[in-house]
Formats: C-alpha cells, structure tokens, sequence
C-alpha cells in the first residue's frame, strides 16, 4: 500500500515542477472557458430556461468543465503507458512486484492531484470575476460533488488505461487513442452541456461513461442531475467497475502475450 | 595560389548574460580569440569540458553569433552570411544525427543534393565515391533508424561531404564507436584530407584521434587559447595523454560547465 | 572523385518556398510508413473537426437565430473560418513542434543548413492526415452556399472566395507569430494554441455574442475579425451590429499582409535573439 502512495506522492512532485507550463496551460484553458461561456450565454439570451438549466448554470458549467480538464486528462491520449509499450519499456513495469494496474493508477492519480492544484482554480475564479457565474453555497453540494469527481476521475482513468493496453497489440496505440479523444471531447461535455443534445443523440451520449467524468460532477454541484445524487454515483460506479474489470482481463491478456512472445 | 586562410578570427569573443532572479550575470565562454587556419590543415581543437570549444565552433558555423572580434570562414561573414556559408561547410555532431530517421540513407542524400544545390553528375560521382570509400552499399536501402552507430556515423560523414565543402567540422565522430569503426573513419579522414585538402576541424576526447589524424592542435580552456602549433611541439618525445592531461589539469580547480 | 570544388555556379541558395516543398514531400514520405496509424490519424482530425459543427448544430435545435443569425448563416461563417484554418493548420503548423526542437537543442541543426530557417520550422513533421481537417468545412460550406437565401454577384463571389485565401494568409501569419512565442519561452508553446485554435473557435460565431469591447478588440488589436466576420457581413448581407465603417468588409487582404509582415520581422528578430544569446 505504501509502494502506491508514494507513486502518487512522486508523481504529483514531478506535475507540480512543471509550473510554467501549466500556467500556460491555465492561460489556454481560461481563453476557451470564456469563448465557450459567450456562445452559451448567446443561446440562453434567446432561450433563458433549457431543460431545467438557466443562464447562470450554463456560464458556470463552461467554466468548470474548463477546470476539470486537466486532472480528468481529457486531452491525454494515454497515460505514459502507450509510449512505453511501443518503444518496449513496459518490460521493465511488468516485472514490478506490484499490481500493474494500481501501479499506473497512482501515477495517473498523482498527475491529476497535481494539475488540479494548480489549474483548477484559477478558470473558475476568473469566470466568478467577470461572468455571471454562480457557485452553490450548500456545503452538501461540494460533498457531492468531490464524490462524482472521485468516481468521474476513476472512470476516466480505467478508459484511458484500457485504450492503451490496445498497444500491446497494435504496436502503435496513437490512432486509436485520437479518435478516442475525439470521442471523450464530445460526449464528455466538454464541447457543449449534455443536457441541451436533443433526442436520441443526447440519450445516447448521457449514457456512455464519459458522461460521468465532466459532465454529471457538475450538474450534481448545480443541483440539476435528474435522478439526483444516487443517480449519477449508481451510473460512475457501474461504468468504473465495469471498465476496471476490462482493463484488468487485458492487463493479463498482454501479460501472457508478453511471456509467450519473450518481449 | 592564395596565402588567405580559410579560417580566420581576430579576438572573437562570445559573452553570455543571463537576467536571472533580476541579478545580471555574464559569463564569457569565449575570450578574445585569434584563429587562423590556412586551407588544406587538419587541425584538432581540444580542451576540457566547458572551455568554449562548442562555442566558437558554433561562431564558426554560424549557429551563434559573437559579441565581438572579426571572423571570416571561406570567404564569408558567419553572422551575417549563413546561409551562403552553410554551401560551403560541412557539420558532423558525434552525438546527434542529421539525417532522416525513418526514411531509406540514400533519401537523406537525395534530398541533400536538392538542398544544397549539387549539379547531378558532381552528386552521382560523389556518392560512388563515398559508398566505396566507406561501404556505404549494404545499408544504403536500410531505413537510418536501422542502423548501428557506426554505420549511421558513416552515413553522417557522407552527408556533410557530398556538396564538397571548403571546410568540414566534426564534433567527437568517433564517440561510441567500435574499435574497428574509430579506425575506419579515422583512415577516411586523413585520406581525404590528403586527396582533396578538404580543411578539417576536428574536435575530440579522443587521443587516438588526435594522434593518427591531426598535425596541429589548438587548445582551448576557459575561453583562451593554451596551445597553438603542431602535434610533435607539443608532445615533445613525451606520451602524448600524460601531456594533454597537464594541460586540461593548467585549469583552476573550479568546474566550469557550458 | 572528390576533388575541392571551384566557388559553385549557382550562387543563389535555394528559395524558401522549393525548400519547403522538398522538406514537406520528405516528411509525407516519412509519415506514410505508419500506414494504418495515419489512416486512423487522419479520421481523428476529420471527427475532432466534426464536433464543433456538430456542437452549432445542436445549438440551433433548441434557437431559431443566435444572435440575428439563421443556422445557414452561421454555418457559413463556422465552414469559411474552418477551411482557412484548416488550410493554414495544413501549412504552417510544423511552427507547433518547434518548442521541442528548440529544448532539445536542435534547432542548431536547422541552421548550418543553406535554407530559411522558416521554411524548415514550417514543413517539420507534415503529415497527410492534416488533409482530414478539410472535409467537415467543405462539406459545410457546400451546404451553406446552396441554402443560403444570398443575392449572388461577382462581387459577392468574389469577397467570398477572398475570405477563405486572407483567412489563409492571416492564420498562417498567426501560426508563424505562436511559434516565436517558443523562441522567448519553451514552456509558453500551449499559450500559442489559445490564439491558433482559439481564434479558430471564436470566429466561428457571429463576432457580436462576445460584446462591443472584445468584440472591437478582435478587430483592430488581435485581427481575427477579419478572417470571416467582416467580409461575410457584406456577403450575407448583414449591417454591423458595431457600426463600424463599410469599408472594413473588403479590408481582409489588408489586414493580412499588415500581419503577415509583422510576422515575417517577429520570425527574423526571434531568430536574431536566438543566434546572440543560443537558446
């Protein structure tokens, strides 16, 4: 057990070193939460109430999908692991008296710990500055929330795990993983609210596991979740479990690959 | 024939400042310099680890430009006139590669002939040449990233040489390399000098290197020079690594890195 | 044999432009030998690409107008804006990669050659599957110009056809001018992508839901007004919600060459700096 915390631990020293690029990264992430947030803004000025959201919700929902990027590793194509399996590296990791899974879930844990330090604040803050952004004060909601987020970040991970396990077999896992972050762009939410895709494609979309990374956290802290708080934690932990078993099943798949293939 | 030397620097010197938590520090890789190498020498240019031998073949190449002093390559002023210089110099870095990694070598060299402008018969007898010269035919087809150290250096070697350069620098070429590859390249080296009195400034580590190929060396250390003549001078009936190490050890005890 | 060559025929070292066409068929070469991972690569772009159309489309299920704009039009603007973009993306944006080089120390590399050094940055890493960011704006605009209700003239026509080739111009002088940002601070390359893929973003909007001050500010301080917005409000017909003056529509060509030079001396002061001070 301490063999994982202090993965955590080293990992989030490593993102934390790195400040001049995640204040870039911030500065990026800011320029686009405003973008987003006038282009919601010009919707809801049209049409002030949309499936149970207003205009304040949908600023604030621009924003802090914004700050949930970078410890949700949306734009992360894999962890490290794709890069190590094709270049071979991931030898070495799969000799490791530790569990492989949980290994690259401490260090993926220990990045988004850090990125959330130090680029989650800051979007949301500017968005409360200058937009109409509002935050709920009922301490409840915040507990709820970093709940959904645990459990949005665990789903994240066990995707992005499982997608890159696929390089063990494909020897080049970079096509797929874009076309998946093309994939987790969208039916995360990120690019527009979920909650506004009419008919069968916004059923579609409300029901894949990215749902539960960005976009159910939010509604949650914005009290419009339908089915609630039970809903959207029932809806995280299927999807994490489901996706950590698929990820465990591949992880032995490769692992006996490795041993008979001898590299 | 002409006495101008093909390489000539006249207190060159490179100053660097760095603006770091609001304190200014400069520091001077490079100090006042006179060089002056005549066409056709092959000169070894040593010194330790930080002395400023990157730094001035940097000035030399047009890479960097100096703070002050006067500096003429083939007839060219690097600072202002690098891209007519690089016609005329070839580089090879013992440590990183310019040729294409994932492409067949004689791409690297196809698309050189392009670059550099070689007229085609010149580039088609040059590269017979080289492929003899260095066997280059087994692995001309091979992808570079397929390649041993060796045979990569060789292909390095050729791709600084086809559009016959007036001056070739080589930064460590031996470095890494099998004791069969250092001798193949060394002999290359000198057999070129001989036959085209291409000029070579050689940096190395190395002494083997400087023992079997060069005929003058200059040392540098923080940034002046400390030695300036022929090879024999300067070892003296002594063995020439106990000589170049009292030389590197003429340093103050305090490291300096680049 | 090799023997020292007299001072060569040609003096004149080879153009920016040949160098960059040779370099780029290098690299398509290069990329081409992943053949699946680039297919898969290329209908990545072309689904990222996707979703912002698809993200306007959405919007307009639930509107009829944002912003006094129909879907067609802003459609219009999203397929004019994109197809610049992506023509520029296709170009010039090898200038993304040149913080890596610079850190690795191998920009050194590109400079004892005898070519432009802009060239160079601009064609490092092409690859085809840029070509899959031109499929969705070219579908779109197709669709928007046979849906639009526009009186077409010459004029029309050709404002039209003017705004996709200054957009062009002004995105690859914006990508050249992200790239010096690497030159001044390696680790400052993802500030680039906010005006690179922000402008992209923000134009694909009519300008007036960002409000008279920024609105102005994207006209006259960062010149992405003039990508799309401008000469489309003569092409659709609409008058300026900032009432600036009509000649503003046709000023695009303007406004890139203004930002193309100021590109062009960036690229050579950023160059200058890094040759005095070597990194």
């Amino acid at each position: 057990m301490r063999v994982y915390l202090t993965a955590v631990r080293l990992s989030m020293r490593r993102y934390l070193a790195y400040r001049s690029s995640a204040v870039a990264g911030v500065f990026t992430n800011t320029v686009f939460g405003c973008i987003r947030a006038f282009v919601l803004i010009a919707l809801w000025k049209q049409k002030p109430e949309i499936n149970g959201w207003d205009l304040s919700d949908a600023v604030t929902y621009a924003f802090a999908t914004q700050a949930l990027i970078a410890p949700m590793g949306i734009f992360l194509a894999s962890t490290d692991l794709g890069p190590r399996i094709r270049t071979g590296d991931v030898a070495v990791d799969l000799y490791r008296p530790v569990d492989f899974q949980a290994w690259w879930f401490s260090l993926d844990l220990g990045r988004a710990l850090g990125a959330g330090v130090l680029r989650s604040l800051p979007p949301v803050l500017f968005g409360l500055l200058l937009f109409p952004v509002s935050l709920p004060l009922i301490p409840l909601r915040w507990i709820e929330f970093a709940v959904c987020c645990v459990i949005g970040y665990t789903v994240s991970f066990a995707l992005r795990y499982a997608a890159s396990l696929i390089a063990f077999w494909t020897m080049d896992e970079r096509g797929v993983t874009s076309i998946l972050v093309a994939a987790s762009m969208f039916c995360s939410g990120m690019i527009i609210p979920l909650t506004i895709m009419p008919g069968l494609l916004g059923t579609v979309v409300t029901h894949t596991p990215w749902a539960a990374i960005v976009q159910m956290p939010i509604s949650v802290l914005l009290g419009t979740q339908s089915g609630g708080f039970g809903y959207a934690v029932a809806f995280g932990c299927v999807w994490a479990l489901g996706l950590l078993v698929l990820g465990r099943v591949l992880t032995e798949a490769a692992r006996h690959k490795v041993v008979v293939q001898g590299g | 024939m002409t006495a101008e030397p093909i390489i000539l620097a006249e207190k060159l010197t490179k100053i660097f400042t760095s603006r770091k938590k609001r304190t200014r520090t400069s520091f001077t890789a490079v100090d006042g310099i006179d060089l002056r190498i005549e066409p056709g020498e092959l000169v070894g240019y040593i010194g330790p680890n930080g002395a400023g031998k990157s730094t001035t073949i940097k000035m030399l190449t047009g890479i960097l430009t100096p703070t002050s002093g006067t500096l003429r390559v083939a007839g060219h002023e690097p600072q202002r006139e690098r891209v007519r210089l690089a016609r005329r110099i070839g580089v090879v870095f013992g440590q990183r590669t310019t040729l294409w990694w994932d492409l067949p070598l004689k791409d690297s060299f196809t698309l050189l002939q392009r670059l550099y402008k070689i007229p085609p018969d010149r580039f088609v007898a040059n590269l017979a040449y080289y492929t003899e010269a260095l066997d280059l035919g087994p692995f001309l087809d091979r992808p570079v990233r397929q390649l041993s150290l060796g045979q990569r250096m060789r292909g390095d070697i050729t791709a600084a040489l086809l559009h016959d350069p007036a001056v070739v620098y080589l930064d460590e070429p031996t470095i890494g390399l099998d004791v069969v590859s250092k001798h193949a390249v060394r002999e290359f080296l000198s057999d070129l000098n001989r036959r085209s009195g291409t000029t070579i400034l050689l940096t190395t580590h190395d002494i083997a290197d400087i023992e079997r190929l060069c005929s003058r060396v200059v040392a540098i250390d923080h940034g002046r020079v400390t030695y300036d003549g022929s090879l024999d001078a300067l070892r003296a009936d002594r063995d020439l690594e106990t000589v170049v190490r009292e030389l590197y050890l003429g340093r103050s005890l305090v490291d300096t890195t680049e | 044999m090799a023997e020292l060559s007299p001072r060569p025929v040609d003096e004149r070292p080879l153009s920016g432009p040949v160098a960059y066409l040779l370099l780029v068929r290098m690299w398509s070469k290069s990329a081409s030998q992943y053949r699946v991972s680039l297919m898969l690569t290329s209908l990545a772009q072309l689904l990222t690409t996707s979703l912002d159309l698809i993200a306007i489309v959405v919007i307009y299920a639930q509107v009829q107008t944002i912003a006094g704009f129909t879907l067609p039009e802003t459609l219009y603007l999203y397929g004019t804006t994109r197809l610049a973009f992506g023509l520029s993306d296709l170009v010039a944006s090898g200038v993304e990669n040149l913080a890596t080089t610079i850190r690795l120390g191998n920009f050194d590399l590109v400079l004892i050659r005898p070519v432009s050094s802009l060239a160079q940055a601009l064609a490092d890493q092409f690859t085809p599957k840029r070509f899959g960011k031109l499929v969705a704006p070219l579908i779109t605009l197709g669709w928007a110009l046979d849906t639009l209700p526009v009186q077409w003239t010459v004029l029309k026509i050709l404002v039209c056809i003017g705004t996709v080739v200054s957009g062009f111009v002004i995105y690859c002088a914006l990508w050249v001018l992200t790239g010096c940002i690497s030159f001044i601070a390696v680790d400052a390359q993802e500030v680039s992508n906010s005006f690179t893929y922000g402008s992209e973003f923000a134009t694909e909007y009519p300008l007036q839901i960002f409000g008279r001050p920024l609105g102005l500010a994207l006209t006259f301080v960062l010149p992405v007004a003039f990508v799309t917005w401008q000469p489309s409000l003569y092409v659709l017909g609409h008058a300026d919600p900032f009432g600036l003056p009509g000649f503003l529509r046709f000023a695009s060509p303007f406004a890139a060459a203004v930002l193309s030079a100021v590109a062009a001396l960036a690229w050579r002061g950023c160059v200058r700096r890094y040759r005095s001070t070597g990194s």
